[in-house]
């Protein structure tokens, strides 16, 4: 009996346990946290150099970022793959890391870092450079507002942790600047801020050639993705749009239900029209523009820039019009201006 | 002998609590309990957080301006057109309609949006990932817009999970209601 007694006793404090741990995990899950300094990611080698086990890639079309020079990196555990079964939601290896440096007037002001810790499992954080640019520091998850002149009396902000999920939780990818479009080695030179490629960036060929895509898909290699468009302007216009929409506006979660899909898809038969010409041309959208009949709003109005309601909200600024709506604070008039003439062209055809 | 069992005794009872606490998810009541527990749960909280307050147009009653349920939750009626109202430099800061539907002030005209499930005009729609999501980012749609004042979204983000699908399953259960709300107006330009 007193045996029995002492192994109860044993055992109740560690079923109660169980019972505790077991409601922690299920509301908390695993918790990994990202370091507090940038010098601490694995960006810099000991010499305060890029790692090289870092390599540079520049996506074709960039995502706008109210004219900050932006430097990225990526690295993938070593002999890991990239999974691109979906070849529009590629699935990295557990351990990799993004880090994207953004710079304004030749001063490093923030580099934000995406890891994937685990499968599915994500830490996004983003790191404020101090004043003597020697580190950064991790920002607090709410962001920070307003840290540096960007010109036309507009500041940029630190985003917040959910404005960085708004965008990369909603995209079929985690990533959206490293997919099969973005490191094409057939490259769009009407690409608005098109970056020059280094000799070292990673590219879609590269990648197949070191053999780190699961499948390998070597005829990405023979016949590189591209924006499904002859026209020179509609295709950089798409392409843009793709890079700069397509990461909320897809055929999938959650905004999948307004039929607005910008976003490339690089599985698609070579024939096949483009997504975003095929739901946004000629379409009526939810949105309708001040100043014109209701009626006459279109998403896209074929030779009607003047009634296009994308191009209205791509130019406004304004807090209930803007797009994207987060992320900018200035609007990119360059790719305004290639929109337009797409819209433009339409008229013809 | 005595205090030998008083102990096996306690310790048989600490180790049947324990198994009870550790079974505790078994005993569960069944799935539709659960959803009706659910929308009730919501449909408490709808009533204490004040929802009624803005989304439902007020009407004048007998007693003075009172909610009216007819149109329950379906925010600012689509007929009703408002304009940006100027205020005096002073101490009034906003203004809102008579309805409590609609505000002017320095975010520019917001109107309160349309909670009924009704699929084109309300959140029909929507998931209550895409709800919970919208409390939490302060985003239309929670990637979108922001959502503008008097929502007092800041003080509802800080709900559980729990209590804000809760209060999705109640607004999901209520009679749709086809009502069309003005998108908001932008406060003038200031450059």
């Amino acid at each position: 009996m007193r045996r029995v007694a002492l192994i109860a006793l044993l055992v109740a404090p560690y079923l109660l346990w169980a019972v505790c741990v077991m409601d922690g995990a299920g509301t908390h899950g695993k918790t990994v946290v990202a370091p507090p300094r940038l010098s601490e990611t694995g960006l810099y080698d000991s010499s305060g150099a890029i790692d090289p086990r870092n390599f540079p890639f520049i996506p074709q079309y960039p995502l706008w970022s109210d004219g900050a020079e932006k430097v990225r990196w990526v690295r993938l555990p070593a002999g890991a793959k990239i999974d691109v079964s979906d070849i529009n939601a590629w699935r990295f290896p557990a351990g990799t890391k993004f880090w994207k440096q953004f710079s304004w007037g030749g001063r490093k002001v923030e580099t934000r870092m995406i890891w994937k810790v685990a499968e599915d499992h994500w830490v996004f954080a983003t790191y404020v450079w101090t004043e003597d640019q020697t580190d950064a520091v991790l920002a607090p998850e709410t962001g920070i507002a307003k840290v540096v002149d960007i010109g036309r009396g507009k500041k940029h902000s630190i985003p917040s942790k959910e404005d960085c999920l708004a965008c990369h939780q909603s995209s079929p990818a985690v990533v959206l600047g490293f997919n099969a479009l973005q490191l094409s080695d057939d490259r769009d030179p009407l690409a608005p801020h098109a970056e020059l490629l280094s000799e070292n960036a990673v590219t879609l060929r590269s990648l197949i050639k070191s053999e780190l895509l699961s499948p390998l898909r070597s005829d990405l290699a023979i016949y590189p993705p591209r924006i499904r468009e002859r026209d020179p302007i509609a295709r950089a216009a798409l392409g843009y749009l793709s890079a700069n929409c397509g990461g909320c506006h897809n055929d999938r979660v959650p905004l999948d239900r307004l039929g607005l899909v910008l976003l490339h898809d690089s599985g698609g038969a070579s024939n096949a029209p483009e997504p975003a010409h095929a739901t946004a041309v000629n379409a009526s959208g939810r949105y309708a523009m001040p100043g014109i009949p209701e009626d006459s709003s279109r998403i896209v109005a074929p030779g009607a820039p003047e009634r296009s309601a994308l191009l209205y909200r791509m130019r406004s600024r304004r807090p209930s019009s803007q797009m994207p709506p987060l992320g900018t604070a200035i609007a990119d008039d360059e790719a305004a201006e290639l929109v337009k003439k797409w819209i433009e062209n339409l008229k013809a055809k | 002998m005595k205090r030998r069992s008083i102990l096996s005794l306690t310790a048989a009872a600490i180790a049947l609590i324990a198994v009870a606490f550790t079974l505790q998810p078994v005993a569960a009541p069944a799935a539709a309990q659960k959803t009706n527990t659910k929308v009730e749960r919501g449909a408490y909280l709808v009533k204490i957080m004040g929802c009624n307050d803005c989304h439902t147009p007020w009407k004048m009653g007998p007693e003075g301006p009172e909610p009216d349920m007819t149109r329950m939750l379906s925010g600012h009626p689509q007929d009703m057109a408002m304009t940006p109202v100027t205020l005096e430099k002073g101490p009034w800061g906003w203004v809102g309609a008579a309805t409590n539907t609609a505000f002017s002030g320095a975010w520019g005209v917001s109107f309160t949006a349309n909670l009924t499930p009704d699929s084109e005009t309300g959140l029909g729609k929507w998931t209550d990932e895409t709800f919970v999501r919208a409390i939490r980012t302060g985003r239309h749609e929670g990637q979108g817009r922001p959502i503008l004042p008097p929502m007092p979204y800041p003080m509802y983000r800080n709900a559980t999970d729990d209590d804000l699908r809760a209060v999705f399953a109640f607004l999901q259960s209520i009679p749709a209601i086809r009502n069309k709300v003005p998108q908001p107006i932008d406060p003038p330009e200031t450059e």
